[in-house]
This record gives structure tokens, C-alpha cells and sequence, in this order.
């Protein structure tokens, strides 16, 4: 027997909008869709789809908004019908396309465990086994018997995940399921998705918009576009290759051609972020990461400051840095014509997400000559390599702005009971 | 749309476009039995939720119909009641016809009414319109309760010929399902039978022998009544209980036949629709 677990053969979809609104719209303008002669408007959600895959992989689904990610999950949950083409599945397929599915508000919260459980298609004996599991890892100890419709969202969201985590598939089958939920919990479900996928030698089919979420966890990822698969292969390619197509917001780099910031003596022509292994604006921590500006200075200025601020989405300042910074004393000089200078910002540094690096040029502390001019942005995936406890996926991963690895050495140990005392210890 | 062959390891499916008539897929119906458990169970539990007077609705509604129907229909209009006490002859009929009346109105809205399921998971959406109409059971359950003891309150007595009385639940039931397997699939797209069904129902209530006796009817208007698969079963209602007449043999031969041929040709009207369900509704 193959080893293929998925084989969809020019699996296509489509839908008729002439048709699918007629609900909403009059009831004379409906009749005369009905009876009209003309073709109804048709739009491929899907065209020709062909893939392949083997079991205990995860795979990715990545996409803009329209590209067909949620109707391919619904043909191969059986939620809806292709219009041409087929897939040919191994195993039992549970499908995750929102949390909670079924959830009943006025129903308590073991009402639903039970309803929700049975509804993605667990035995009832299934979930009785299961049920300690599902209501520690949700934290809803003491609101079992309470309606759901007096939980907070957050606990509601916890509980709908739990019951979904413990659906045991041979082939899952996730849309967006992650992006709700505050951050904390979100990296919880990453965990806990992580787990499944790497414990068990389960299939995993995963739509995100979270790429980096994505870069983590799945083995091979598909892209689609327009209905039509442009690329499906291995992770890393395929997510540069579409943040190359697609965004320019976190593409580790900014250019500049004719409004570049500065003045006559000096103008900034690019800033970029590079490390030796990647280029597509996400970035590993445990590589060196590198800032690099190129300038052309046309007049040789006294006291020349050039350097970044690294900022965070919400624009909170993590540090300024300049190429001053190093020079015991004396005026720094930068020579005319074109000028690189490169900044390394040490591996093990930084934690996980977005972060900008924005230009600053100063004469002295005197006079600012770039100041909030565009820069740009990048992502970091929290990877130092050296515990697993340093893992964006870790629910337990590191808070803070940065995440440095910092030296640590014992001064004295205690005789027996290796407990942290306090200074005079 | 779908083949699933078990195996011992791993079962097969194969998603491809279907066309025509498709086979009910009893069998999934089956495996996915406890869904329907659920689906009945959360029906009944949610009835009621955040009403003051709970599950006594159940006996209010036909308690309320009775005494209207006795005050204009018994009193002023001076209805004949087979000879018995007209409000145990009204209350007789509208314990059944209420059980199929909702399980009607709940089952062609079930639909709609879970649209969130529909459009999210997989399962076999027969379980929905089912689950709809084994809901009030509950309900007829504790409405039939009421109505022995009401029989026995007016002094008529139980026939021994109640021991049948399953055999009608089941037509009502019957009935219900077929007529609400077409109207639920029907609503997907046309939003019109919402707004219908009311009038409908309370049409059907006039056109079944729940104020009057059936004998007001005579031949052969009286066996082509039945074609309305309600009054086999109000009529086998009363004979069981009350026992105030003899058997309407041809009245359940009619009404049985057209209510398993609602059933048959509503499944397979559903399934033939089903799959437009999800991108539909």
C-alpha cells in the first residue's frame, strides 16, 4: 500500500453568484434569475488542484485572502462538493474549521464537552476517558457546571480548543483555529499542535496566516493563489517565495531611489537586515543578524553619527545604536562617496516577532539630519538552539521585548538544599 | 459523493462531484448514531432553557387549544364527539397532532437553524431534521400523561386497544419526518417556506379531524380524507384510547402509504440537495 495518505487529482470548485445570494435579495429578482436564460456569474474557488501527501507529514497552507485556502478544507472535509476532479483520503479525517463548533451558550460547560465532542465526531466513551484531560488543559475546573454563555471569551475559546486538541485523527485537518485567543493562549494551541504533530505520526493540514507559525511546524507547505497551486514543496522556500510575491512590510529591507531621506551632505541609500542563511525578512535567532546602511556622502561633515533605533510594531524604542559607539574619542569621519556600514546584532538576542530598524543620522547630538524616516521591518523566530526552552512554541516561551542569552555562574552553593537564598546567601 | 470501504487499518474515501439520485447512506446514518442522540438531547435540554414556566409549556399549549376548541366548537357549535365527553375528543387528537405539528415547524427550520454546524463540520445532515422531530417526544410523553389522566378524570376509561397506540406515535412521527425532510431541504434555498410553514400548519390543523369527528365525511370523501396522513392517525388515536369506534382500517391503509412515500421521497430529495446545503444556506 501507497504511503500517500491524501492524492487530490485536478480537484476543482466552483460557485455560482448569480445563484448564492438569492436568499437575501427580492423575491421577484430571484424569479427572474431562476427563469433567465443568461449563465450565472461563475468564479473558481479551486481549478485543477493536484497534490500529494504522505502520511505523517504537516503541511501548510498559505495563501492571500480569496486563494481558495478555506474551500480546499472544505471540499476535503466533505463540508461541501468539488465540481470537478476528486481526492482519494486514507484514514478517518477530522476537521477543525472553527473552535467550538455546535456549542450551545445556554448549555453548561461539560453539556458541551460532551455535544462538541460528539459533533467532531468523538465516541461519547472517547470523551469520558478523555475528560479529566480536556478540562485541566481548558482550566475550567470550577465552571463546569456553569451555562457557557457566562464564561469569558477567553475561557469559552479555552475550552472549545481543549475539546478540539483531543480529537485523535489519523488526518487533522486546521483553518485559522489559532488566530484567536490572546497571545498567550495562542502560543499554547502552537504547543500543543506542535505536539500533535511531532508525538504522533498524525497527518496535519494547516491553514495560517501566522507564517511563523507556519515555519515552524510544518514539514512542506502549499501555497495557492487565484485557485490554483503556485508552489508546494519544502517550507522554507515556499514562504520566501511568497513573502517575496506578496509583502513588502516585513521584507528585511528598504531601498531607496530618488526621495531618499538625508540632505545635501549626506543621504541614506538602503538599510537592510541579513543573515547568513536567510534573506525574506524572517530571521532565525540563532544566527547573527546584521543591519547594513549604505550612504553617499557628498561633504566630508565633522562629527558624522550614523546608526538605528530598534523598535517593536507598537513603536516602544528597544535601543539606539550608533557606529560612534565604539570610538573611545575624537570626531568620527565618513569619506565622500558611497559609505556601508554593518552593525551585528549577536545571535541569542532577540525574542520572537516583528521588529523595525529605523535610520538615524545626527551631526553630534546637535542636529538631526534623518529622523523618522521609513525603515524596515523583519520577524524573528525564537530558535536559540541551545534548550528546547528556547522555542517560540514552548507555551511557556520567554516574555520580554528581547530574549538574551546572559551568563550565568554559581557563586556559592548551599551544603545540601540548592535554594536561591538572596544576596548575602 | 462518497464511497467508505473499512478496513481494518484504515478506511478509504473517495470525494468526488455526484450527480442524480443518491442511496440514503443508511449506514453512516447509523455510525453516527450517538450524534443524533445529541443532537435530539440538546434539543430537548435548550426547549425550554430561560423560560419560567419550563417544560409545562409542553402540557400549556395543548391544554390552552383544548379549551378554546371545547368553549367555540363544543359548547356553542355543538360539535358531535363520537360520544364521548367533547374535551377528552378534542384533547385526544391534539396531543398527536401537536407532536407532529412541531416536530413539522422544528424540522423544516432545523436546517437553517444550525447553518453554523452545516457550513463547519461533516456528518450526515439527515441526523439534523431527525433529531428535530425525536425532540418532542419528551414533550408528547408528558402531554399523553395529561391526557390519561383527564380520561380518567371524565370517567370514559382506557381501552385495552392503547397497547397500540406506538404503532400511531410512530406514523405521526412518520409523517412529521417526511413532510419536514422536504420543507428543511426546501428552505436551504428557497427562505419563502419559513413563512409558510406556519399558515401551512394551521391549514392542516382544519383539514384534520381534531375540532370534528371524521364521520362528518362521507364516501368516498371520507377515505380520500386520508390522503391527509394525519387523520390515520388522530382517527387510530381514538380508536386506541378512547375505543369509541371500530378500526379505521382503510383510513391507516391510505394514511400509512402516503406517509412512508413523504418519508422515502423527502430522504431522497435531501440527499439529492444535501450537497448544495453548505454553499447554499
Amino acid at each position: 500500500m501507497s504511503d500517500i495518505v491524501i492524492r487530490a487529482r485536478q480537484l476543482s470548485k466552483r460557485y455560482d453568484l448569480g445563484r448564492k445570494g438569492s436568499q437575501d435579495e427580492g423575491f421577484p429578482s430571484s424569479l427572474r434569475k431562476r427563469f433567465s436564460r443568461e449563465a450565472p456569474e461563475e468564479f473558481w474557488a479551486l481549478k485543477d488542484i493536484s497534490f500529494e501527501v504522505p502520511g505523517g507529514q504537516v503541511i501548510g497552507i498559505i495563501g492571500n485572502n480569496g486563494a481558495g485556502k478555506s474551500t480546499l478544507l472544505k471540499v476535503l472535509s466533505r463540508i461541501t462538493e468539488p465540481t470537478g476532479g476528486s481526492v482519494e483520503i486514507r484514514g478517518r479525517v477530522g476537521s477543525l474549521l472553527e473552535v467550538g463548533t455546535g456549542f450551545h451558550p445556554e448549555l453548561t460547560g461539560r453539556e458541551n464537552i460532551y455535544l462538541n465532542g460528539v459533533i467532531i465526531g468523538m465516541q461519547q466513551a472517547d470523551i469520558r476517558k478523555k475528560f479529566a484531560d480536556i478540562v485541566e488543559f481548558a482550566g475550567v475546573e470550577n465552571f463546569l457546571d456553569t451555562p457557557v454563555k457566562r464564561y469569558s471569551s477567553g475561557m469559552y475559546m479555552r475550552l472549545a480548543f481543549s475539546v478540539a486538541a483531543h480529537l485523535d485523527p489519523d488526518i487533522l485537518i486546521i483553518d485559522e483555529v489559532l488566530a484567536v485567543g490572546d497571545a498567550s493562549f495562542q502560543k499554547k494551541c502552537l504547543g500543543k499542535l506542535h505536539d500533535v504533530a511531532t508525538q504522533s505520526k498524525r497527518t496535519v493540514l494547516f491553514v495560517s496566516h501566522n507564517l511563523q507559525a507556519v515555519q515552524s511546524l510544518c514539514d512542506q507547505v502549499i501555497h495557492l493563489d487565484h485557485g490554483r497551486i503556485v508552489a508546494f514543496g519544502d517550507t522554507r522556500t515556499v514562504v520566501g517565495r511568497y513573502l517575496e510575491t506578496t509583502s513588502t512590510a516585513v521584507a528585511g529591507s528598504h531601498y531607496w531611489d530618488h526621495d531618499a531621506p538625508g540632505n545635501d551632505e549626506i543621504r541614506l541609500k538602503s538599510i537592510e537586515v541579513k543573515s547568513s542563511d536567510n534573506s525574506n525578512g524572517i530571521y532565525s535567532s540563532s544566527q547573527d543578524l546584521t543591519v547594513e546602511m549604505g550612504f553617499e556622502v557628498s561633504v566630508d561633515v565633522p562629527g558624522l553619527r550614523v546608526g538605528f533605533d530598534l523598535v517593536t510594531p507598537e513603536g516602544v524604542l528597544i535601543f539606539r545604536t550608533y557606529q560612534t559607539d565604539t570610538v573611545q574619542k575624537g570626531f568620527s569621519r565618513l569619506g565622500i562617496g558611497p559609505n556601508r556600514w554593518r552593525c551585528t546584532l549577536p545571535a541569542g538576542l532577540l525574542n520572537a516577532g516583528v521588529y523595525t530598524v529605523l535610520p538615524k543620522v545626527a551631526i553630534d547630538d546637535t542636529h538631526w539630519i534623518i529622523d523618522g524616516s521609513a525603515g524596515a521591518a523583519f520577524e524573528v523566530v525564537l530558535d536559540h538552539g541551545i534548550s528546547p526552552y528556547w522555542n517560540s512554541l514552548d507555551a511557556s516561551s520567554r516574555p520580554g521585548l528581547i530574549a538574551p542569552i546572559l551568563d550565568w555562574k554559581t557563586v556559592s552553593v548551599p551544603a545540601r538544599d540548592c535554594v536561591i537564598q538572596g544576596w548575602e546567601a | 459523493m462518497l464511497n467508505s470501504t473499512q478496513g481494518l487499518a484504515s478506511t478509504v474515501t473517495l470525494i468526488e462531484p455526484s450527480s442524480g439520485w443518491l442511496g440514503l447512506n443508511l449506514g453512516e446514518v447509523w455510525a453516527r448514531r450517538e450524534l443524533l442522540y445529541f443532537l435530539t438531547w440538546r434539543e430537548v435540554k435548550v426547549r425550554y432553557k430561560q423560560t419560567l414556566l419550563g417544560a409545562s409549556w409542553a402540557l400549556l399549549q395543548p391544554l390552552f387549544t383544548m379549551v378554546i376548541f371545547s368553549l367555540f366548537f363544543g359548547r356553542l357549535a355543538k360539535m358531535p364527539s363520537d360520544g364521548v365527553p367533547y374535551p377528552v375528543f378534542a384533547f385526544t387528537a391534539l396531543v398527536p397532532w401537536i407532536f407532529f405539528s412541531n416536530g413539522l415547524t422544528q424540522s423544516s427550520n432545523s436546517l437553517i437553524n444550525n447553518s453554523q454546524l452545516i457550513t463547519k463540520i461533516y456528518f450526515p445532515r439527515l441526523l439534523v431534521p431527525t433529531a428535530a422531530v425525536l425532540g418532542g417526544l419528551i414533550d408528547f410523553v408528558l402531554a399523553f400523561g395529561l391526557l390519561l389522566l383527564m380520561i380518567l378524570w371524565y370517567g370514559v376509561g382506557i381501552h385495552p386497544n392503547i397497547i397500540w397506540t406506538p404503532l400511531f406515535v410512530l406514523l405521526a412521527f412518520v409523517s412529521s419526518l417526511g413532510a419536514g425532510l422536504w420543507l428543511s431541504a426546501l428552505n436551504v434555498e428557497y427562505r419563502d417556506v419559513r413563512h409558510t410553514v406556519p399558515f401551512l400548519v394551521q391549514m392542516w390543523m382544519f383539514a384534520t379531524p381534531i375540532a370534528y369527528p371524521s364521520s362528518l365525511l362521507h364516501e368516498p370523501w371520507h377515505t380520500l380524507y386520508a390522503l391527509n396522513p394525519m387523520v390515520g392517525v388522530v382517527e387510530g388515536f381514538r380508536w386506541a384510547i378512547l375505543g369509541s369506534k371500530t378500526r379505521p382500517d382503510s383510513l391507516l391503509l391510505v394514511s400509512s402509504a402516503i406517509s412512508i412515500t413523504w418519508l422515502v421521497t423527502g430522504a431522497l430529495f435531501f440527499r439529492r440537495t444535501e450537497k448544495r446545503f453548505a454553499d447554499l444556506i
